[in-house]
């Protein structure tokens, strides 16, 4: 090996084992600079569509511009929910280490109160990560600029001009017009459901209730996009380009704010509901359920102490009465009854009876409302006076299951299909619904007694207010019944595209007309000479009514007194309505828990929603109640 | 008169400047600058101040290239020990940057000691190959293996792995020109080879998780991993011709890191395409291609060895730059030679420069 060495002295052997090498090393280099650039070819040539997307992620962001929800207004136009820009102090938690010594710090320049705190922590909670959540809203300008003095105090914080919802009448009708409040994880599935998630990026509210929840997806409008460039640390540093938001669709509703006003000033204090329809269209145009709430209460997240005060009263004020509350209908049911009876041959209009003060049914004694009976009673007479034994021998005549066909075929006992979430479905007792609803074999079968009762509104029957109306409503329209709605036509905000909603008859029932001639006289003679004759005294129209008064309180044998009971305890009152008589414009159901005799507490209240409705006349004050009980009213 | 005058002059100046050397330098230097300027000037413009580094190195090489190989063998010892006994000073009072014990304080300044080495471990090995010329023995490689691995390992103890190897390049080149047998250099990489499963068990976890970040960089997407990332999808999006001058995305959102020095690449890369590259990969080859004729041609031992070790230092400078910032190599500390900002770097390589010019310029003189 070291002999090779020796060569070394001959200079030039030694000089080509020498340019030998540089040859090699040349080649070396040549193959590396080529391995290079096969990389870079790899890279910039192969790969490089994979590498321009990188790239692109890598810097452009979207941020995403919340659309203007969509404006709701009654008939005539008034405004009921509308949005206003506001300033709030947004935190975005995940980029703070210490929340609270930045809150703190926040204190010091921006007025911050304990129940904003507790608000912003309830909100932590619930938020997603990386959102940023209001600590403050409604900033005034001078608070605004104070904390544009210190913000480099304070990464992570920052102003945000945000639209906030307002609804300018504050509780008037917000059982119908619902709230909005921010998305939770049950809203968040619905998103998703109707693959709105991506509309819904950079929105923190939605409908929770009523037509703010039930058109959300009409409200909301098409969320826009801002492609902004950032930079390794997150910050926008250009935008790129813009697709403007598109403002949610307007709302124009059925609702007449004027009437509705009224009507819920005409309950006073007392807690009950109230429907109005169209008859002719199914439109809707008073929806009052007393007591009422503010929903403006609920937009900037509910203060706890509200919060458990709407809850934990026993007013109950957030559960809407019109569509969840089903009660007895109590003898308003007597009409219907009636028509039933013409229509399926029981009865004619001029066959009578004799009523002695009570039916006698398997030994029991089913009461009449008035003592000694209401003598020899036709058709007419049985509305008017509202006499009890007429319409237990009639519902014994009729059967369960004839009356549940009728009453069903009006509606009652079913959900109307009005455009707001959460009806009821009311209770329309048969043979087959005790079978589904009891268990136990020896509870599933109908009595022939319990038929008696349903007989005058009573018993198992449960209807909502709403579907009173809607039955109401198909008798003035002569059978023919619209589904109920709120919404009377959708106006795209960019366009300014109406689209109507027109009036949808859901079924046509045909009665005979001098079928319906003859309740509906018979009804017009309730508030004329009737139990609604007080209530509708001296009134400038004709109009159909009746009288109801559903039982809280079973009463075995005594006489009832209001007086005696405690309020809870007291009977329902209801009242139905129509009018004018020969065309009816109006239709209606009201109700007045615990109001005791309809005639006294629900007719004043039909009274004066008729009175404004028709004759543009405004009331004085609550409707007063019928301090004296009058004689003949029923049951 | 005058203009005899300015002639001189003239000729003075360019008498021991290599023409080719010079024009591929200056190209490349353009490029940097362009680079550079693109690099920085939406945040502090570094493109001036790297101009007057390039105008030092330019005169330093220029001085270089008049001195004959002779007078800088006359360097080789004193520079060597001077950048041995730096490199334990820094051992021992060494100031501590970013982890890393680089640099000697010197009062007004601080100096990294290391940089010396780059150009006194060529020369030094080239004195000593010389000097043994006309009886290389094996001993002779075997002294300058060690020569080579004690102030290898005092850097790389610093730890500055990035000029280890160029030091270690520098060093290896001038044993395997100086002849190196091939039996030595195959049994070195088998031996190598062999070794690194003992090796591979014998190191720490984290040294294992450092090694394999090296080989893997997604593994660690948001530690080391980070700059590979991020510097291939500037390579890659830069596509065939590049996003343009000032465009790229990659490099003006700040997602490159250290865009103006060691990852100065990944910005041209970005904005002139696979074009640029290659343009900038061949003017790398033909410098080393002049440098390694002119080596060829060198008339003494010390000047071949030397010229080679600086032709292909260069290429190392080259290549393992654009080799991490493209993701096949490891990362560490290398510029991209004659682009990357940096004074201390650029005078290094002007002066080996210098050193090549010099040879090629003082060769007749000694053949005469």
């Amino acid at each position: 090996m070291y002999k090779r060495h020796s060569s070394f002295h001959t200079q030039d052997s030694e000089l080509d084992r020498f340019r030998f090498r540089i040859a090699f090393a040349a080649g070396a280099v040549v193959l590396a600079f080529a391995i290079l650039i096969g990389r870079f070819f790899y890279l910039q040539v192969v790969q490089h569509d994979y590498y321009t997307t990188r790239a692109e992620d890598n810097r452009i962001s979207l941020v995403p511009i919340t659309p203007n929800r969509g404006v709701i207004l009654d008939r005539n136009g008034t405004i009921l929910a509308r949005n206003y820009s506001a300033f709030t102090l947004e935190i975005t938690p995940s980029k703070i280490e210490d929340l609270d010594a930045t809150i703190d710090g926040l204190a010091k320049i921006i007025e911050i109160l304990p129940k904003d705190r507790r608000r912003f922590r309830r909100m932590l909670e619930e938020s997603k990560t990386f959102e940023s959540l209001p600590i403050r809203s409604r900033l005034s300008d001078e608070e605004v600029a104070r904390f544009a003095a210190n913000r480099y105090l304070f990464p992570g914080v920052e102003v945000k001009a945000r639209l906030f919802r307002q609804y300018p009448l504050g509780s008037t009708a917000s059982h119908a017009i619902g709230y909005i409040n921010r998305i939770n994880k049950t809203d968040l599935e619905v998103i998703e459901k109707n693959e709105q998630s991506a509309n819904y990026k950079g929105t923190d509210h939605i409908g929770k209730t009523g037509l703010e929840q039930k058109y959300e997806f009409e409200l909301h409008g098409e969320t826009g996009y801002e492609e902004v460039e950032i930079d390794s640390g997150g910050r926008a540093v250009r935008s790129l380009s813009r697709t403007a938001p598109v403002s949610g669709n307007n709302l124009t509703l059925t609702l007449d704010m004027r009437l509705q006003e009224i009507a819920e000033k005409a309950f006073g204090e007392r807690r009950g509901a109230l429907v109005a329809i169209e008859p002719s269209t199914g439109g809707i145009l008073a929806l009052v359920s007393t007591p009422t709430f503010d929903p403006n209460l609920f937009v900037d997240g509910i203060r706890s102490e509200d919060w458990d005060l709407l809850n934990n009263s026993a007013d109950r004020p957030m559960v809407n009465r019109a569509l969840n509350g089903a009660y007895p209908p109590g003898s308003t049911f007597k009409p219907f009854m009636a028509l039933a009876a013409l229509e399926l041959g029981k009865r004619t209009p001029g066959q009578t009876i004799f009523d002695p003060g009570f039916f006698n049914f398997g030994g029991h004694h089913f009461r009449d409302d008035k003592k000694g009976g209401h003598g020899t009673v036709d058709m007419y007479k049985s509305i008017v006076a509202s006499c009890d034994t007429y319409y237990y021998m009639l519902a014994n005549d009729m059967g369960i299951d004839n009356i549940a066909r009728f009453m069903g075929s009006l509606g009652l006992g079913s959900r109307t299909g009005i455009d707001i979430e959460g009806e009821s479905e009311g209770v329309l007792p048969s043979q087959e619904w005790k079978k589904r609803r009891f268990k136990r074999p020896e509870q599933q079968k109908w009595f022939a007694g319990e038929t008696i009762s349903v007989g005058i509104g009573q018993g198992y029957n449960a209807y909502t207010p709403m579907q009173l109306a809607q039955a109401v409503a198909a008798l003035a329209n002569n059978g023919v019944i619209y589904r109920p709605h709120l919404v009377k036509y959708i106006t795209d905000t960019r366009t300014g595209e109406k689209t109507l909603i027109e009036p949808e008859p859901l079924r046509t029932l045909s009665w005979k007309p001098q079928n319906i001639e003859t309740i509906k006289k018979a009804m017009v003679g309730v508030n004329k000479e009737g139990t609604g004759a007080r209530a509708f005294a001296g009134a400038a129209y004709e109009s159909g009514g009746k009288t109801g008064t559903a039982q809280v309180f079973s009463l075995k044998g005594s006489d009832y007194r209001a007086g005696k009971l405690k309020e809870v305890l007291r009977d329902h009152a209801l009242f139905i309505a129509f009018a004018p008589a020969d065309h009816p414009k109006i239709a209606l159901a009201v109700l007045v828990e615990n109001g005791g005799f309809g005639a006294q507490s629900a007719a004043p209240i039909a009274r004066m929603v008729l009175d404004y409705y028709l004759l543009g006349k405004l009331p004085k004050g609550p409707a007063k109640e019928d301090e004296t009980p009058e004689e003949d009213v029923e049951e | 008169m005058f203009l005899q005058l300015i002639q001189r002059f003239r000729e003075r100046l360019v008498a021991h400047i290599d023409g080719p050397l010079l024009v591929i330098v200056m190209v490349l230097m353009g490029f940097g600058l362009a680079t550079v300027y693109s690099a920085t000037y939406d945040a502090s413009n570094r493109a001036l101040s790297q101009l007057l580094n390039m105008l030092v190195g330019l005169a330093v090489m220029w001085a270089v290239a008049q001195l004959p190989p002779q007078k800088l063998m006359r360097f080789a010892v004193p520079l060597y020990v001077l950048g041995i006994i730096l490199l334990v000073l820094v051992f021992l009072v060494g100031v501590k940057v970013n982890g890393a014990r680089r640099w000697l304080p010197l009062g007004f300044t601080r100096i990294q000691p290391s940089e010396i080495l780059k150009i006194a471990m060529p020369l030094m090995l080239a004195w000593y190959f010389h000097k043994y010329e006309a009886a290389l023995k094996f001993r002779h490689f075997a002294i300058a293996g060690l020569l080579l691995i004690v102030p290898l390992g005092l850097i790389a103890k610093q730890p500055d792995l990035g000029t280890a190897v160029l030091v270690g390049a520098a060093g290896f080149y001038v044993i395997f020109f100086a002849g190196l047998p091939w039996k030595v250099i195959i049994g070195m990489i088998v031996a190598g080879a062999s070794a690194a499963p003992f090796v591979w068990t014998m190191l720490h976890d984290y040294q294992r998780k450092r090694i394999l970040t090296l080989i893997d960089p997604t593994s660690d997407p948001l530690g080391s991993g980070y700059h590979i990332i991020q510097s291939t999808i500037a390579i890659g999006s830069g596509g065939g011709f590049g996003k343009g001058w000032l465009e790229g995305t990659q490099t003006h959102l700040e997602f490159i890191p250290e865009r103006h020095t060691d990852f100065i690449f990944a910005v041209f890369s970005e904005e002139r395409g696979l074009l640029g590259n290659s343009i900038l990969v061949f003017l790398y080859l033909m410098l080393i291609a002049r440098g390694l004729m002119i080596t060829a041609n060198a008339s003494t031992l010390f000047a071949r060895v030397l010229g080679g070790s600086i032709t292909l230092s260069f290429f190392t400078y080259a290549f393992v730059n654009m080799g991490m910032v493209s993701g096949i190599l490891p990362v560490v500390g290398v510029p991209l030679p004659f682009m990357s900002y940096g004074g201390t770097a650029l005078v290094t390589l002007f002066l080996g420069l210098g050193i090549l010019m010099s040879i090629q310029s003082h060769r007749m003189l000694v053949k005469k």
